[in-house]
C-alpha cells in the first residue's frame, strides 16, 4: 500500500496531532493538581490548597479550547472511521479530564474545611494510596486513547476495582472512627468525601479508557455493552 | 386504579442498518476480468440487496467501473477481455449462452460520469428505448415518457419545452434526462459510475435525493470517489483495491468501524 496522502489531509492530520498533545498537556495539569490537592490535605498546607483552586481555571480553558478545535475538525473535514473515532472521544475525554480538575478542587476545599476545624492533618495511607493509583489510571488511560491502545485500555478498566475497594475500606475504617468517637464525625464524613472523590477520579479514568477501546478497536465496552 | 406502567427494555446492541429488501438481486461469484493479459478483477464475491443502494469506493485503477461495467457486461464490446466466475441477476447468470444482452442492458440500465444525451429532442431521449425494445407508440409512449421524467425529478423543469434539443439542458438536467433514459426501460438495476462528479453540489443534490427516491423500486449500484457522497445515500459499500474486494458492509460500519485496516486507511486519507 503506497503512502501517499494529499495535502489537505496531512494538514488535517497535523491538526489530529495537536489536538492529541492539547489533551495530554490536560491530563498532566489534571494529575498535577490531584497531586498537589492530596499533599495540601496530607501536610494541612492551606497556600496549596488554594493553588489547586486557582489552577482548575487552566484546565477549563484547555476544555473549551479541545472542544472548539474537535467540532470545527467534525465540520470541516466530516473525518471518518478511525478520526471520526478519535475526535468524538477527544470532546469526551476533554469533559472527563475537566471533571478530574473539578474532584481535585473537591479535595482542595476539603483540605481548606479541615484546617478550619483545627484538625490534625489525616494519617490515611489508603488515601494516598487510592490517590497514587486513581493518578496512574489518569495516565495510562490517556496514553491508551491518545496512542489508540486497546489492550490498555482494558488493563485501566480492571485496574477500577482495586480504587473501589480501597474507597469501601476506607469507608470502613471511618465508619469505625465515628462510632468510637462521635467527635470525629464532621472530620471522618470530610476524608470520606475525599475518598470519594478520588474514587470519581478512577471512575474517570476508566470511562477515557473505555473511549480508548472503542477509538482502537471500534467496540463499544461501557455498560458490559461487549457481553 | 391506575394501570401499571409499562417496562421497556431498550436491547443493548448496536441498531442494524436496512439493506431493503432481503432479497439478493445481484449477486458474484468469485468473479474475475480481464483486458487482455491485464486483470482488473480478482476473484469478487458480493451480494447486492434488493431495493437499496450499494457505493462502490476506492482508489483510480482499483477495478470498481470494471465490476460495475460487467454487471450489464457493456465491457464486452472491448476486444480481448474475458472474465471468470458468476454474476447472477435475480438468480440467472448473466453470461449464460442464450441470455439476449440487448435485453440484459435495458433491465441492467446504466448512467455514466458524462452526461451523453442523443442530440434529439428531450422527449425523443427518453421514448427511444421504448420504442425500440417494446415498439411503444401514441398515447402509451406520451404517457412512459412523463413518468420517466416524472420518476427522474426532471418533469417540471422541462415539460413545457420536451421537444426542444437536450444539449440544451445544464449538466445536472441531462445527467438527470440520461436517468429518466433508462429508467423508461423501466430496469431491475440501475448503475451509476461517478454520476454526480462533474455537478455543482446544487444539482449533486438533486441527483443523490432522486437516488434515495429511486430506491423505493430500484436496485441501484453507484461508483463513487466522493465518500461523503456513499455515506449520505448509500445502504451498503463496498471498498475495492487493486481489483480486489477488500471489505463490504453497512456504510454506517464502513465509514465508523471498518473491519479492515487498509479500508480505515483508505476513508480517512492515510492513502490513495
Amino acid at each position: 500500500m503506497t503512502a501517499v496522502q494529499s495535502t489537505g489531509f496531512r494538514h488535517f492530520h497535523d491538526q489530529l496531532d495537536e489536538l492529541k498533545q492539547l489533551l495530554l498537556d490536560m491530563s498532566y495539569q489534571a494529575e498535577q493538581l490531584i497531586d498537589r490537592s492530596i499533599s495540601a490535605l496530607m501536610s494541612g498546607n492551606r497556600e496549596a490548597a488554594e493553588d489547586v483552586l486557582a489552577g482548575d481555571k487552566a484546565i477549563n480553558d484547555l476544555e473549551v479550547e479541545v472542544e472548539r478545535r474537535a467540532i470545527s475538525l467534525l465540520a470541516l473535514q466530516q473525518p471518518m472511521a478511525r478520526d471520526l473515532r478519535f475526535l468524538v472521544g477527544a470532546i469526551k475525554v476533554s469533559s472527563d479530564l475537566e471533571r478530574v480538575g473539578d474532584h481535585a478542587v473537591n479535595i482542595a476545599e476539603s483540605a481548606i474545611r479541615l484546617l478550619e476545624m483545627e484538625a490534625p492533618p489525616p494519617v490515611a495511607p489508603e488515601l494516598e494510596d487510592m490517590a497514587r493509583r486513581a493518578k496512574e489510571m489518569l495516565a495510562q488511560s490517556l496514553d491508551a486513547f491518545t496512542r489508540a491502545d486497546g489492550a490498555l485500555g482494558r488493563e485501566v478498566c480492571k485496574a477500577d476495582d482495586a480504587v473501589d475497594a480501597l474507597h469501601d475500606s476506607m469507608f470502613r475504617i471511618l465508619l469505625t472512627h465515628m462510632m468510637a468517637d462521635p467527635k470525629t464525625i464532621t472530620r471522618s464524613l470530610e476524608l470520606l468525601l475525599v475518598s470519594r472523590n478520588l474514587e470519581r477520579v478512577a471512575d474517570l479514568a476508566t470511562n477515557i479508557s473505555e473511549d480508548a477501546v472503542y477509538l482502537a478497536e471500534g467496540k463499544q465496552i461501557k455498560h458490559h455493552f461487549e457481553d | 386504579m391506575t394501570a401499571p406502567v409499562p417496562v421497556v427494555t431498550v436491547p443493548l446492541r448496536a441498531p442494524e442498518i436496512s439493506t431493503g429488501d432481503s432479497k439478493i438481486t445481484l449477486a458474484s461469484r468469485d468473479f474475475s476480468f480481464w483486458y487482455g493479459s491485464k486483470q482488473a478483477l480478482d476473484g469478487i464475491t458480493l451480494d447486492i440487496h434488493d431495493r437499496s443502494i450499494t457505493a462502490l469506493i476506492g482508489p483510480s485503477g482499483c477495478g470498481k467501473s470494471t465490476y460495475v461495467r460487467s454487471i450489464n457486461r457493456i465491457n464486452e464490446t472491448l476486444t480481448g477481455v474475458r472474465h471468470e466466475g458468476t454474476i447472477l441477476l435475480n438468480d440467472e447468470d448473466i453470461h449464460e449462452r442464450g441470455v439476449d444482452v440487448v435485453d440484459l442492458r435495458r433491465r441492467v440500465g446504466m448512467v455514466f460520469q458524462r452526461s451523453n444525451p442523443f442530440p434529439r429532442s428531450i422527449y425523443d431521449n427518453v421514448a427511444y428505448g421504448p420504442k425500440v425494445s417494446t415498439g411503444a407508440a401514441g398515447g402509451d409512449l406520451d404517457e412512459l415518457v412523463e413518468t420517466s421524467l416524472r420518476r427522474s425529478a426532471l418533469w417540471e423543469e422541462v415539460k413545457d419545452r420536451l421537444g426542444q434539443n437536450a444539449l440544451s439542458l445544464s449538466g445536472g438536467q441531462q445527467q438527470r434526462l440520461c436517468i429518466a433514459r433508462a429508467l423508461a426501460n423501466k430496469p431491475d438495476v440501475l448503475l451509476l459510475d461517478e454520476p454526480a462528479s462533474a455537478l455543482d453540489p446544487l444539482s449533486t443534490q438533486k441527483i443523490e435525493e432522486l437516488l434515495v427516491e429511486l430506491r423505493r423500486d430500484l436496485t441501484i449500484v453507484i461508483v463513487t470517489h466522493n465518500l461523503q457522497q456513499a455515506a449520505r445515500i448509500s445502504d451498503t459499500t463496498a471498498f475495492f483495491y487493486l481489483g480486489k474486494l477488500v471489505e463490504a458492509g453497512p456504510t454506517n460500519q464502513i465509514f465508523t468501524s471498518p473491519r479492515e485496516d487498509r479500508t480505515d486507511a483508505y476513508i480517512t486519507g492515510r492513502f490513495g
